[in-house]
């Protein structure tokens, strides 16, 4: 038993050197730029599979390819990142920079993939085989490299930051960027730097994190992506106390793996890192993070309610025309994209108008497929208003543990929640197989259940605007701007929150019951965290505070497969919504917003510019 | 091209502001080598804008900026610092997570100086810093927070500095010192625009002094003559 405690925990303390230095480069990254790269796990995984094409297809020798990937590849890929997508987000409201970074995950997920497909089985060689005995225990060379390279990275950290000019304007950008130029130092080229500095941590944790199992694009990101909770131990700030939260979180995993039931074990381990990223971020206060940063955008008007009534049956019209001439194949799609259009209009609710990210809208839909599919054959109407009422309730629920924590904490809690209710939940009770089959209520021909799906779109969508007019919609938008002035309002801020989530959720779950139903039959992939992310930028795509923008969204999704037909890759969806979000730093209203922008452009051709002084006078 | 009988900086017709909204309508004003100007006037007549755009962190809507006779609209502030342009923000002229030596390392950028000079010159400036050189900006008193951010001026040896307020929240022997070490910086031949709202320390030591409201120079000559007209500025009679 001893030399067991022994074991778990040295295996313990290679787990933690792991997560420390994935979290190391996060935290980095971070504090010189104020934004939290998602994508840290992707490159990371991008690099690993890089190094293994150097060495293993090119036949490079490893020591070469290391440093050519640590010193080279992995720097310039960080400083291209900055330069060509981050750069624009400085003084960018924070789903922005959210959204940009989580497309350059997918977009690097969806690269990966068209050059490394999944046909095969890649392993990482080992780069020193063997083991020795310390004590009487067995430590692999892999072990003892781990935890000398942690060390030395750690140490060289501390010295670039204490000790050299650039380390320490580093930290001085995170200060006060005016003032690092005001003192003669660029704060761009040193974020730049730093970006280039954490892209290089990630590609050294995704090469020493690859041995671990077979090379694969997703689980690769998802395991780097682990090592977030140690860094949100360090409240994103304190390296020291990342690599504390690093170790610890290194040693809890092991010892459950070492100690657990068997049965437990199955659906807990994959979880352990993401339950703990879960409770480290209710648990800990978040630190002063930013600044408040509001970027004030044009006010829009929102539609009344009689254009609104008009442009619905307008709508609705329209797609039982348009269902009669397409093609089978294309009305699947047709209806699918307006399926999810409905989960999207969640997420204008929530996210575009509230300003509460959620990561999980997937998640939610997913509850309201279980609970169609489950309840009285999976066709009742029972079923569809408990697809409603659980989603809203576990929203609601969820809002209220959630109920303190902003912007990032928000997003990270949601993406914990999605990934944990992934494998805890979708993987083991969708039913045998994993295959779930979800009935229709009402009209249960194709195009029959299309034109209900339409109208059900369409009312959603009046009555979404409805909400955005009335007072509900006003305060969700003052809670948008600032939660402390509605609190110094008396306006209560829980009340909104928790209302946001129920109405989302419940929303959510219509939409997954009817999506189950679109598709017949529904498996754990189709609410995995991954789809969550995807819906989230194809309607920030589409303009995340419109509903305009949900439904441009859910015509991209329609028109998905015919644009992928035409790419010479697969996977093409990662690759053209992670191309789409990250632009949408240059623009962030999205497609909707472009229209109204142009819309506007037409309306005021004609009409006499106001002149400055006139702008001016008005101030006195 | 620099020119030798140019003043050190000018800056002409000058309009700026944030998006929209226009805060300077067109201000002129010559600062010549080694004098000290003083602006003053009441909050949000744009006097902290109008150091931020000869700075180049805020940029010019509409007219120009010379130092030393050359154009410099446009050039980024870090550019301008390496060039001698020295800029103290008001009240946060200093790193706070950094310790008072990390922050002169910092201040190295825009030197001449190696890190052991620059920190002979600061130390031997304000004795006080060298007690304190390793304990965190942000936990020093305001005095010496502000001493630190006077630092980087003598160390950096600029042509034109720039002063926002650096009287802001201090006793007034302290004030008093620092305008002392103002005056020995005019007497080494730097240019000094300082924006005051503490006028009889800013008077002092001035060479011209002017009043700015509403985005423009309402009076503008010798200190003496600027304080007779200074308190109807602020109270708002027609100047």
């Amino acid at each position: 038993m001893h030399s067991l405690l022994l074991t778990y925990t040295v295996a313990g303390m290679v787990t933690g050197c792991l997560y420390a230095l994935t979290a190391a480069g996060l935290v980095v990254t971070y504090q010189t730029s104020g934004i939290f790269n998602f994508a840290h796990g992707a490159i990371g995984m991008f690099m690993a599979f890089t190094y293994w094409q150097l060495t293993e297809r090119w036949d490079v020798p490893w020591p070469l390819s290391m440093l050519l990937v640590l010193l080279v590849l992995a720097p310039l890929l960080g400083a291209f990142v900055e330069r060509a997508f981050v750069r624009p987000l400085y003084g960018a409201s924070l789903s922005v920079t959210l959204v940009v970074t989580l497309g350059l995950l997918l977009l690097l997920l969806g690269v990966a993939d068209a050059l490394w497909p999944n046909t095969v089985t890649r392993e990482m060689p080992s780069i020193f085989p063997g083991q020795v005995r310390i004590f009487g225990l067995a430590v692999t060379h892999y072990e003892i490299m781990v935890l000398i390279v942690s060390i030395a990275v750690a140490v060289g950290l501390r010295l670039l930051f204490t000790r050299t000019r650039i380390g320490i304007t580093m930290r001085a950008v995170v200060d006060d960027r005016d003032l690092t130029a005001r003192a003669g130092a660029s704060p761009i080229r040193t974020a730049q730097l730093s970006w280039a500095l954490g892209a290089s941590l990630a590609a050294l944790a995704g090469i020493l994190i690859a041995p671990l199992q077979h090379l694969d694009q997703l689980n690769l990101t998802l395991l780097v992506i682990d090592g977030y909770a140690a860094a949100m131990v360090g409240r994103l700030k304190s390296l020291p106390l990342t690599v504390a939260g690093a170790l610890l979180l290194g040693l809890v995993y092991n010892y459950s793996v070492g100690y657990l039931p068997n049965d437990v074990l199955s659906w807990w381990s994959p979880v352990i890192p993401m339950a703990l990223l879960f409770v480290v971020v209710l648990v800990l206060k978040p630190a002063q993070l930013q600044r408040a940063r509001v970027a004030v955008r044009r006010q829009r008007r929102t539609m009344a309610l009689v254009p609104s009534l008009l442009t619905g049956g307008l709508f609705v019209a329209a797609s039982w025309v348009i269902s009669g001439h397409l093609s089978p194949g294309n009305v699947i799609t047709f209806g699918q994209g307006l399926v999810l259009g409905i989960v999207m209009l969640s997420l204008v609710l929530m996210a575009g108008y509230g300003g509460q990210v959620s990561l999980a809208q997937m998640t939610f839909a997913g509850f309201g497929a279980f609970c169609m599919g489950k309840i009285a054959g999976g066709h009742s109407i029972v079923g569809l208003v408990a697809a409603m009422v659980l989603p809203a309730l576990v929203g609601g629920v969820l809002a209220a543990l959630v109920l303190r924590l902003r912007g990032l904490y928000l997003a990270l809690a949601t993406l914990a929640f999605a990934y944990a209710m992934e494998s805890l939940f979708f993987n083991h009770f969708l039913g045998y197989g994993g295959i779930l089959s979800v009935g229709r209520l009402g009209l249960t021909s194709q195009r029959g259940f299309l034109l209900e799906v339409a109208v059900i779109f369409a009312a959603l969508a009046v009555g979404v605007l409805a909400l955005r007019r009335g007072p509900f919609g006003r305060r969700l938008k003052a809670m948008n701007d600032s939660e402390a002035a509605c609190a110094s309002l008396g306006m209560s801020v829980t009340a909104t929150k928790v209302a946001a989530f129920v109405i989302g959720c419940g929303i959510a779950g219509l939409g997954g019951a009817l999506y189950g139903g679109w598709q017949g039959e529904v498996g754990p992939n189709d609410f995995a965290m991954l789809q969550s992310l995807i819906l989230l930028l194809i309607v920030t795509l589409g303009g995340i505070d419109t509903v305009t923008g949900a439904f441009a969204a859910a015509l991209f999704f329609a028109l998905r497969p015919i644009i992928e037909s035409h790419l010479p890759f697969s996977n093409g969806t990662f690759i053209l919504v992670g191309l789409g979000a990250v632009s949408v730093g240059q623009n962030p209203g999205g497609i909707a917003g472009q229209l109204g922008d142009a819309i506007d452009r037409v309306r005021s051709l004609g009409h006499e510019r106001r002149p400055a002084e006139e702008v001016r006078l008005a101030g006195h | 091209m620099p020119d030798t009988e140019a003043p050190a900086l000018e800056v002409w017709n000058l309009h700026a502001g944030y998006g929209a909204i226009e805060v300077l309508h067109g201000v002129d004003l010559t600062v010549p080598k080694g004098s000290v100007f003083a602006l003053m006037g009441p909050n949000g007549a744009g006097k902290t804008t109008l150091l931020n755009v000869c700075a180049g962190i805020v940029p010019a809507a509409k007219g120009c900026v010379h130092v030393d006779g050359m154009h410099v609209n446009g050039v980024a502030p870090e550019v301008f610092a390496r060039a001698g342009l020295c800029s103290i923000p008001e009240g946060r002229g200093t790193f706070p997570n950094l310790t008072v030596r990390e922050n002169l390392r910092v201040f190295t950028h825009a030197s001449p100086h190696s890190l052991e000079e620059v920190e002979e010159i600061a130390f031997a400036r304000f004795p006080r810093l060298r007690d304190r050189s390793s304990q965190l900006a942000g936990t020093l008193s305001g005095g010496e927070r502000q001493m630190l951010a006077m630092a980087r001026a003598f160390v950096s040896e600029p042509a034109v500095l720039l002063l926002d307020e650096i009287s802001m929240g201090l006793a007034p022997i302290i004030v008093g010192d620092l305008y002392d070490q103002v005056q020995q910086l005019a007497a080494d031949g730097i240019a000094i625009l300082l924006v005051e709202q503490f006028a009889a320390a800013a008077l002092r030591v001035a060479d011209y002094a002017a009043v700015m409201r509403h985005g423009r120079i309402e009076v503008l000559g010798e200190p003496a003559d600027v304080a007779g007209a200074l308190s109807g500025s602020y109270l708002g009679a027609p100047a």
